[in-house]
Order: structure tokens, then sequence, then C-alpha cells
């Protein structure tokens, strides 16, 4: 089975940094998300995919919550506080699993 | 908030999402949606998004009909691509039980006219050339099925509902119904009180909870269900595949990855939605055997949710008896997402006109007081 070939990269606009690498989500993006009413880092998540890629959020959600806690006005604790974190930990193959 | 609404729907998930669509299309735009948490924070947004018609009992199976009519036209209707694929659901059985079963269960939906068909092992390898076809003695396939996102479908039903006029109210609960002469006079909420015309009841696990609060009683029980998902591979698989052997379930999204589960029997009653290593292993161990190439893909995540079931597996729509506003969407038993659209439709033909469907009828909350013929085939 092929893995899936990287994605095409976007434009690069040095005013519009990606936020989450894994699926390739930009700044200004998140901001338009949590403008729409999408602001708190589940709903973010789900919305825009950001921190559902291979590294399940480990560079991106410290990055989403900085914007959604300036964007709101809301302490940063707080914002984090909302975030669930689920196994496993690492990325691991299924036939691992399934042994003994 | 408002202090009051001509409809007040109880659960921001695909049933009240669709509902609160489906009003505001008839011109029923003073509704507000109260959710607890955020659209899709419950079962919804926690399922594999399978759409399937393949069941054992009428109702289901027409509801299923024509929900995949709606759902082929969806995407084009809120203008929000729900990522439809129509790849078919391939069933498959393991004894001459399940194989007899499955016999039965495709004449019935034929004789409904779902082009649904008994295959051997080797045609179900036809349609999908990665399965071990040693491991079953028959499948069933209809190309009709398929699966969605169910995230993008709730948007897509909120944002054309809110335009219209819909107000959702997030990380609002409901706290407690005020009943009096019949009727649900008050919506109690954490966030303030609405006089509601209609109450909808689509709060799914917690539909029980919300019932009691108007002294109704429903036969519902929370019951958790396990899933994971990989990391993405080139897509090879369009079509959805679950097992009446074991109760698995999985598909590949239309990013590539291969999102499934598997039920646990075992399983008792409760609101827990914790992760378990147990249903790791089972579950990898199972989709492995069925299909052994997909043991090089890593796991990304796992989470749970909670199928609301009744005791015959079908859901409780419609009227409440001794409560003549207080009305009933819940008990999908994991079905919930597949017969969201037609659902929707025929409450709110009920709600904007008193039409009850026939299929209202049947799956009324009466019901439980006649005899019962339930749905057999309770998977994803």
């Amino acid at each position: 089975m092929t893995r899936h070939p990287s994605r095409v990269p976007r434009r690069k606009d040095p005013d519009d940094p990606v936020v989450c690498r894994c699926e390739e989500v930009t700044v200004s993006q998140v901001v338009r998300a949590i403008r729409e009413g999408h602001d708190t880092l589940e709903e973010l998540k789900r919305h825009l995919r950001a921190g559902m890629g291979p590294c399940q959020g480990r560079t991106c959600l410290p990055l989403l919550a900085r914007i959604l806690a300036r964007e709101t006005g809301r302490p940063l604790p707080e914002v984090m506080e909302e975030v669930s974190i689920r196994p496993p930990l690492v990325p691991t193959p299924l036939e691992l699993w399934r042994g003994g | 908030m408002k202090r009051r609404a001509d409809v007040v729907i109880i659960g921001a998930g695909v049933t009240g999402a669709a509902l609160a669509y489906e009003l505001a299309r008839r011109g029923i735009r003073d509704v507000v949606v109260l959710e607890r948490r955020f659209p899709c924070s419950g079962a919804t947004g926690r399922c594999g998004g399978g759409i399937r018609q393949q069941f054992t009992t009428p109702h289901n199976i027409r509801l299923a009909m024509e929900s995949v009519e709606r759902y082929g036209t969806l995407s084009e209707e809120l203008g929000v691509d729900i990522e439809f694929i129509q790849g078919g659901y391939l069933i498959l059985a393991e004894t001459e039980g399940e194989r007899e079963a499955q016999r039965k269960a495709v004449a019935l939906q034929n004789d409904l006219g779902l082009p649904s068909r008994l295959l051997t092992p080797r045609d179900a390898k036809r349609i999908l050339p990665l399965l071990d076809e040693t491991t079953i003695v028959s499948a069933t396939y209809c190309p009709t099925d398929g699966h969605a996102n169910p995230f993008r479908v709730v948007e897509g039903y909120l944002a054309r509902a809110r335009e219209r006029g819909a107000v959702l109210e997030k990380f609002t609960e409901v706290v407690d119904l005020e009943v009096k002469g019949g009727r649900i006079v008050k919506v109690r909420t954490s966030r303030g009180d609405v006089s509601p015309g209609t109450v909808v009841n689509a709060a799914g696990a917690w539909s029980g909870e919300i019932a009691r609060m108007a002294g109704v009683k429903l036969p519902n029980r929370p019951v958790r269900h396990e899933i994971a998902i990989t990391e993405p591979v080139e897509p090879f698989m369009e079509v959805m595949v679950i097992s009446i052997h074991n109760g698995i379930y999985f598909s590949q999204t239309a990013e590539g990855q291969i999102i499934g589960g598997i039920g646990n029997p075992g399983e008792r009653p409760g609101h827990d939605t914790s992760s378990s290593l147990g249903f790791l292993r089972r579950y990898a161990r199972e989709l492995t055997r069925y299909v052994p190439a997909l043991g090089q893909l890593a796991v990304l995540r796992q989470w749970a949710g909670l199928y609301d079931v009744t005791p015959d597996a079908q859901p409780i729509l419609g009227p409440t008896p001794g409560l003549e506003n207080f009305v009933q969407a819940n008990g999908f038993s994991g079905h919930g997402f597949m017969i969201a659209p037609a659902v929707a439709r025929h409450l709110a033909d009920y709600i904007e006109k008193g039409v009850l469907s026939e299929n209202l009828a049947r799956l009324s909350l009466e019901r439980f007081e006649r005899e019962l013929h339930g749905e057999a085939f309770v998977v994803g």
C-alpha cells in the first residue's frame, strides 16, 4: 500500500504563516473560523482539522490557543483547558496492537 | 437569549441540526437550538459517518432509502461539501446462520426496492481486493450505501438554518422542563428560560434525562462505542465494510484515513466515554484478520461516543402521550446520522402540519406498550 503523496504545498504567503503543518492551516484561516463562531479549541479542531494530523496537535495546539486567547480576550489557561488529548500518544501501526 | 420560541430543539447533533433546517425551509424560523456543549460534540461528531440502507426492519430500510436520496444532493443544497462517497456497503458474514439472516434481509430489502444482493466470498473480493475472502462465508452489498463527513453535514444544516432565522445557543444546558396542564410551558437552561411552542428532545444519549425532567420515562440506554482513525493513505476503498459476526465497521474517509470501530457485547450502559486498550486490541485483531494489509497503518487516535439504544434498536419519533407539545427525536441506536435527513423531514411535517407519517406512527413512544420487532443489524 502506498503512503499518501505529500500534498502540493500552497503558495507561500509571508504575511499568513502556517499554524498546523500536518493539515496546512494558516493564521488567517484560524482567525476567520474564530470570527465565524468556532471559538473554542475543540470547535476549531473539528472545523479546520488543525491538530488532527500525524503530530496530533503537538505543534499547532499551543499556537491555536494563543490566537484564540488573543481573538476572544480569554485567558490562555482557560482556552487550553478545553481540549482533550486522545490516545495513543504516538502513531502506532495497527499490527503492533493485535498481538497476544 | 430569546424569551420564547415556536420550536425549541434540545441537542445540536445531526438530528437537531437537520430538523432546524427543515423547519426553517418550511417557513418556521422562530427556532432555538439548545446545545449543552457545541454542535457535534455528542454522538454525531464521534460516529463513523456510515450511511447504510441494508437494515432488517421495513421502517429502518424506508427511512434510510429516503435519506440516501437526500444525501445525494445535500452538498449542492447546503452549499457545503459533505464528502459523500457513495461506494456501497459490504456486509460480511462468517457462519451459516448469518448467511441465512443475510438471505432473508436481502429478500425484504429487494421487496422494498433496495438494490442489495447476496455475494459469494469471491464476489466480495472483487469489491474489496485486499479482503481475505477465506474469513467469510458470504457477504451482501448495496451499491447506493455510502459514507459522509458528519461535521460538514451539521455545519451545513446549521449555517443554512441560521441564515433563515434559527438561533443556536451553545454551551447552554437544559436544567429543567416546567409542565403545566399537559404542556411544557418553560425550558429552563443554565443561561436563562425559554417559553416554547413545541419542544423537541434530540439530546441523544441524554434524551432519557431530558424526558425525565418532564416526567416522561424513555426506555433508552446510553452505551459506549469506541472508534479509531489511522494516518491517511492513497484512496483504495470506496466501499464501507461491516461484519454482522463481530460488529466491526470501517471505511476510508475523503482525506484517506481508515476510520472504524467494533462493538463490545459486554459494554454496560452508562455515560462513560473513555478510551480503552482492550478496544484497540480487539479492533486491530479483527480488522487485520479481514484485511491484513491494514496492519501497516498507524493509528493516530481513538475516542468513544454513546449509542442511544432502545429495546428494539429503532428510534423514538414524534408525539409524547400526555404532553401535547413534547416531540421525541432520539433512540437512534447508532444509526442517527444515516437517517437524519429523512427523520427531519417527517418531524418537520408533523410540527408544521400535525401530519403523522406512517413511519412516525410506527416509531412512536407508545409502541413499547405493544409487541416489538427489533432491528437485527446494529452496526455502524
